[in-house]
């Protein structure tokens, strides 16, 4: 870890103004930017703590809508009683991300901002190559341990997963990032690699997620969060599927669906071919399956991470099936 | 040094505190308060800080390090690399075999694996050295390396005739025999994965060496720095009050401790070193990578008639590991014939060492495998297949067991899991989306054996003290020292205090292979025997006694309490008693070797292992014993698996705390699940590095993934195998895990998964 100077910051406008300068990174729980710091990937050179700014750590939640402070932890949220009768799928997914002591400390703001764990990126003395952390450097992963990596939204500069289950959940309802000046829809928050595989977010410096808003509906009151993992707690998604579902009054005809994936994409990633192939049509284990499958179109794996192509729809179809049965 | 607060602990249930008394860890509320310092907690004046560079090749010469940023950095006070580290003399090998070269240095010019130390920082701070170790910047000539056991340019190996086990024609047989199986089973390097990281704090005055290091062998640990710097043995000190985990990885001086006490010797201040969490995965050997073949022919009615097994771990290019695989193979069944190689295999990796049971852990995995896979063969149930095939005595050395309740352990173990109601066929057993499966494997370890030595003394105040320098990792040393000094002397526990963990103390051979409670309670039973000898002597005899005017031919202490046997006189507390006779301390120092031992014998005795007895010594062969009953769920979509429901019965024989054994027996379950689903070590091929050396992506055990874990001991007092009749505890339940649970993911899904570890891609 480089030395660096540190700014505690009393207000957004204070934070704005501190992370516009070059090698400023904003830091509120800690619990990804300390570990990069360690790691030798993260390297700033003035870190500004807004962890005590007043009032960004509010929860507040109807039927309409869910706002959700920048500061407020991930076990406040997911512990929140109206966000588990009315977003259950987010508090599903905040419960099986990482482990109890992180999410005492991690933020909402702060989870969005996440990076991904490809072993590659995360080890610079040994990996100079990684084209998230050195644009143009090459990517070491391909060709080497891709287990963990994404098979959806990859590009030849990166195949590094988004590894974070909030947004997953955030994308499938149509949430939205505050940023002060602007509002963005989730789904356009984050950014496939592309040729840049640096560009993770559509952050400008000096922006500071203040906010996350989510709109109430049908399909976010009915969802679920369905993780799959080797470990069954504190471990990333080897796949993973937020699903919401509101059935006809026949109570088994698809109105409305949304399914998003974790765990096998660049980005959370929102699918909407499935989506379409279920809406209107008979909640049956056959039809759910198969239009599972769409989701996984134009999926290239790279070896060691080709369960995944066969894991993801058995995710989406458990995570439909399992919302079918409580109708 | 350490002294406990046994009030904490005492009971006035003289039952609890027995030997073989249910007492709590007596160190518990000290590690649970956060009040016990571990070694490298202690804070020294002018404490420096040293940080180490690791090769980032596998294989190559360094040609060149620049080291002038680093030099001129804040706060640092030297950079040293294989130029500019004082040189070391050669140490001898943990056997006391000499040197093959008579100097040492700990950083490389040779790279031989990925992460091996090339250069080290010392700085003031902390930060300081780690930031100045980023600028140090190394060149190498790179070669190809060889990557693991599968890389193309591996071969064959070398062939280890010492692990050579024949008897019959084993091949003659195997080809003759009416019902065949064959298979190969994997296991993949695995690490120790200790909570507490190895490093070390190193200070010199003069000549004298002070040493804090998680250590699980005092003494050798102190020979090896006494040789490397050609002091005295007794010029070094070795201090571990505690270890927060070793499993095998800390009985070594290895080359970051050396880089240490070099540094802090050149530059005449303390030097504290400590491995971050992906030096801990690169600096010292976890379990070797090991291949086995194992092929089983049998009658139509499942006697064995023939085991051909051949094995191979994986060691380093410049250091040699042997993981004896055939070694629960050649004693689990009976069978006429059998053959057992092994090879080694040199690879670009750290020597691998030794973790939790080396040998018979992956050993049990092939042949427990392969057995399940005969009987469901033959149709016949796995449990019984074992009976039919049961040892009555040594296969191997045709000795009789000194005890073996291994038929007791597998009819207490299918009772309590209700192994009869299981359904023969594989996927047959459903709930919803999950397969359920049972399964069964049997485990041992052998009772290593050695002496030991320790001092117990009276003092006083009527409390009583042993001192050695054994250890406690969490196993419970403190605790059952301390319940077998008070029931030999006499006292409540709550008036013993255990001092260990300094070498400086008596002296103590290696804490592995499950050997330490048998060695130190003897020791101290012993110790404790003598200092109760001489306190009633002197009451019988000092003319100042009380109770010499009794004329008693003894007396009897109980509670800290002297009285004669029919309690006519007087009684005294050992206090009064020692105040009445002027007396400050009865010391007494107790071992279990022979009269005659040579000092020399002695010092080898404690520094190599060259002196252990062997569990095969004399008419008798001497083992514990276990056998697992597992329910794995599997999720028929996803392939996950979780286990469910384990039922573990044991033998160790008799158990000095059986609360302490059974945390211990639970600790190796634990571990052993983790070694079945989780723990697997993965290396990039391209440039044979570890990748995921990091708790957050080596995938340890978490308490979600463990279920109810229920021990039954079915042990009895062996007095073969130690003094007090116990046999080994801490190796023994992590043997047979593994394969317990792939035999129940067979029966759950008919998939037979024979590479550990079994993650979900390999079932879906
Ligand atoms: C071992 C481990 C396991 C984990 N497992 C999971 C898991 O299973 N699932 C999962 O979803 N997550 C997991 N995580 C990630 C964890 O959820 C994130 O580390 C956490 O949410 C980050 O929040 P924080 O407040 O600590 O962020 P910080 O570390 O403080 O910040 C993270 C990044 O966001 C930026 N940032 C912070 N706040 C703002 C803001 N308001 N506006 C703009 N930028 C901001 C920071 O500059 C920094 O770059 C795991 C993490 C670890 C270390
Ligand atoms: S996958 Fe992306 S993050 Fe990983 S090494 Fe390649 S470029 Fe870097």
């Amino acid at each position: 870890m480089r030395d660096f100077a540190y700014v505690r910051a009393d207000s957004v406008e204070a934070a704005r103004n501190a992370a516009a300068l070059p090698g400023a990174m904003l830091l509120a729980g800690g619990t990804t930017l300390v570990d990069l710091a360690k790691c030798g990937v993260a390297e700033p050179a003035t870190v500004i703590d807004i962890s005590h700014i007043d009032g960004l750590n509010a929860i507040d939640v109807s039927a309409d809508r869910a706002v959700f402070g920048a500061l407020a932890k991930m076990s406040h949220v997911a512990d929140n009683p109206q966000v588990k009768s009315l977003f259950p799928a987010v508090s599903e997914a905040l419960w099986q991300a990482a482990s109890a002591q992180l999410r005492n400390m991690a933020t909402i703001g702060g989870n969005l901002m996440q990076r991904t764990r490809c072993p590659y990126f995360r080890d610079p003395a040994n990996f100079p190559a990684c084209n998230k952390r050195a644009p143009g450097s090459g990517c070491s992963a391909i060709g080497g341990v891709t287990r963990g990596h994404a098979v959806l939204g990859i590009s030849e500069a990166c195949i590094a997963t988004y590894p974070g289950d909030l947004a997953v959940a955030l994308v499938a309802f149509g949430a939205e990032v505050d940023l002060g000046e602007r509002k963005l829809k989730v789904e356009d928050f984050f950014l496939a690699p592309g040729a840049t595989a640096e560009r993770e977010h559509d952050i400008r410096p000096g922006e500071v997620i203040t906010a996350i808003e989510i709109p109430g509906s049908a399909v976010a009151r009915r969802s679920t969060y369905v993780k799959v993992r080797d470990r069954q707690s504190y471990e990333f998604a080897a796949a993973s599927a937020a699903v919401g579902l509101e059935l006809e009054a026949d109570r088994r005809t698809v109105h409305d669906i949304r399914v998003a994936l974790g765990g096998v994409a660049t980005k959370p990633w929102r699918v909407r071919a499935v989506e379409e192939a279920l809406k209107g049509k008979p909640l049956d284990e056959d039809t759910v399956r198969k239009a599972s499958e769409l989701a996984m179109e134009g999926a290239v794996d790279h070896g060691a991470n080709h369960y995944k192509i066969a894991l993801a729809p058995r995710v989406i179809a458990r995570a439909i099936l399992k919302l079918g049965e409580t109708a | 040094m350490t002294v406990h607060d046994m009030k904490h602990a005492a009971s006035d249930s003289a039952r609890l505190e027995a030997v073989g008394g249910r007492l709590s860890r007596v160190d518990g509320p000290a590690k649970i308060t956060g009040a016990a310092k571990y070694a490298f907690e202690q804070q020294l004046d002018g404490l420096t800080h040293a940080v180490l560079v690791g090769a980032t090749i596998a294989a190559g010469k360094v040609t060149a390090i620049d080291t002038r940023a680093a030099e001129t950095a804040p706060g640092v006070l030297a950079v040293l690399t294989p130029d500019t580290i004082m040189e070391l003399r050669g140490a001898s090998d943990w056997f006391g075999n000499p040197p093959a070269l008579s100097t040492y240095c700990p950083l490389a010019r040779e790279v031989t694996f990925s992460g091996q130390h090339v250069a080290a920082v010392v700085a003031e701070t902390f930060e300081q050295a780690v930031a100045a170790a980023a600028l140090v910047k190394v060149w190498y000539d790179e070669t190809p390396a060889i990557v693991d056991l599968s890389d193309g340019k591996a071969g064959d190996g070398i062939a280890i005739e010492a692990m050579t086990k024949e008897w019959g024609d084993a091949q003659a047989a195997f080809a003759e025999a009416p019902v065949r199986i064959c298979a190969a089973y994997n296991t993949p390097r695995e690490f120790q994965a200790a909570m507490e990281p190895h490093g070390l704090i190193a200070r010199w005055q003069g000549d004298e060496l002070t040493i804090w290091e998680p250590s699980q062998w005092l003494d050798g640990m102190a020979r090896t720095y006494a040789e490397w710097f050609g002091v005295p043995f007794e010029n070094v000190r070795l201090v571990s009050p505690y270890i927060g985990g070793g499993f095998g990885s800390k009985a070594l001086a290895l080359a970051h401790s050396a880089v240490a006490a070099a540094a802090a010797k050149m530059l005449g201040r303390p030097v504290k070193l400590v491995l971050n969490r992906p030096q801990n995965f690169t600096s010292y050997g976890g379990r070797a990578a090991t291949r086995q073949t194992v092929a089983i022919g049998a009658d139509r009615d499942g006697k064995i008639q023939s085991i051909v097994h051949r094995g191979v771990n994986e060691t380093a290019v410049d250091g040699m590991w042997v993981e004896p695989l055939g070694s629960v193979t050649s004693i689990m069944y009976a069978t006429p014939n059998f053959s057992s190689k092994q090879n080694v295999v040199r690879v670009n990796t750290v020597v691998p060492g030794a973790k939790r049971a080396p040998g018979e852990n992956p050993s049990a995995f092939g042949i427990e495998c392969a057995i399940d896979e005969l009987a469901h063969e033959l149709g016949i149930d796995p449990l019984e297949m074992r009976l039919i095939n049961y040892a009555e005595q040594d296969p191997h050395t045709k000795k009789a067991w000194s005890t073996r309740q291994l038929r007791e352990a597998f009819a207490a173990g299918a009772e309590a899991f209700g192994w009869a109601k299981r359904s023969p066929q594989p996927r047959s057993m459903r709930d919803g989306h999950q397969l359920i499966g049972w399964g069964v494997a049997a485990g041992t370890y052998p009772v290593r054996r050695a002496h030991g030595e320790a001092v117990v003394k009276i003092l006083a105040d009527g409390s009583v003290e042993v001192e050695s320098s054994s250890i406690d990792m969490g196993q419970g040393t403190y605790t059952i020292l301390a319940q077998t000094a008070a029931e030999t002397v006499g006292v409540p526990v709550s008036q013993v205090s255990v001092k260990l963990g300094d070498s400086h103390f008596a002296r103590a051979g290696v804490t592995g292979g499950s050997r330490l409670a048998g060695v130190m309670t003897g020791a101290v039973y012993k110790a404790a025997g003598q200092a109760l000898d001489e306190l009633v002597g002197l009451a019988l005899s000092d003319p100042r006694s009380p109770f010499q005017a009794l004329q008693a031919n003894t007396l009897v202490v109980q509670d800290g309490r002297i009285a004669s046997p029919r309690g006519e006189g007087p009684e005294l507390s050992i206090a009064e008693f020692l105040s009445a006779v002027g007396r400050d301390q009865i010391e007494a120092k107790g071992d279990t070797l022979p009269v005659n031992t040579t000092p020399e014998q002695r010092y080898k005795n404690y520094t190599t292992i060259a002196m252990s007895i062997p569990h095969t010594e004399g008419d008798w062969s001497r083992y514990s014993w276990c056998a697992h009953f597992v329910e794995v769920r599997v999720d028929e979509d996803f392939g996950t698996v979780r286990v469910s429901r384990v039922v573990s019965a044991l033998d160790s024989g008799r158990l000095y705390n059986p609360k302490l054994a059974e945390s211990q027996w639970k600790g190796g379950i634990i571990m052993g699940i983790g070694q079945a689903l989780l723990e697997e070590g993965i290396v990039d091929r391209r440039h044979g590095r570890i990748v995921n050396g990091n708790f957050a992506d080596y995938m340890l055990p978490t308490n979600a993934d463990i279920p109810d874990i229920q021990t039954i001991s079915v042990g009895i007092p062996d007095p073969h195998s130690s003094a007090l009749g116990g046999k080994g505890v801490g190796e023994l339940a992590i043997v047979g895990i593994a394969p317990a649970i792939a035999n129940a993911v067979f029966h759950a899904t008919g998939k037979r998964v024979r590479d550990l570890p079994i993650t979900l891609e390999k079932l879906i």
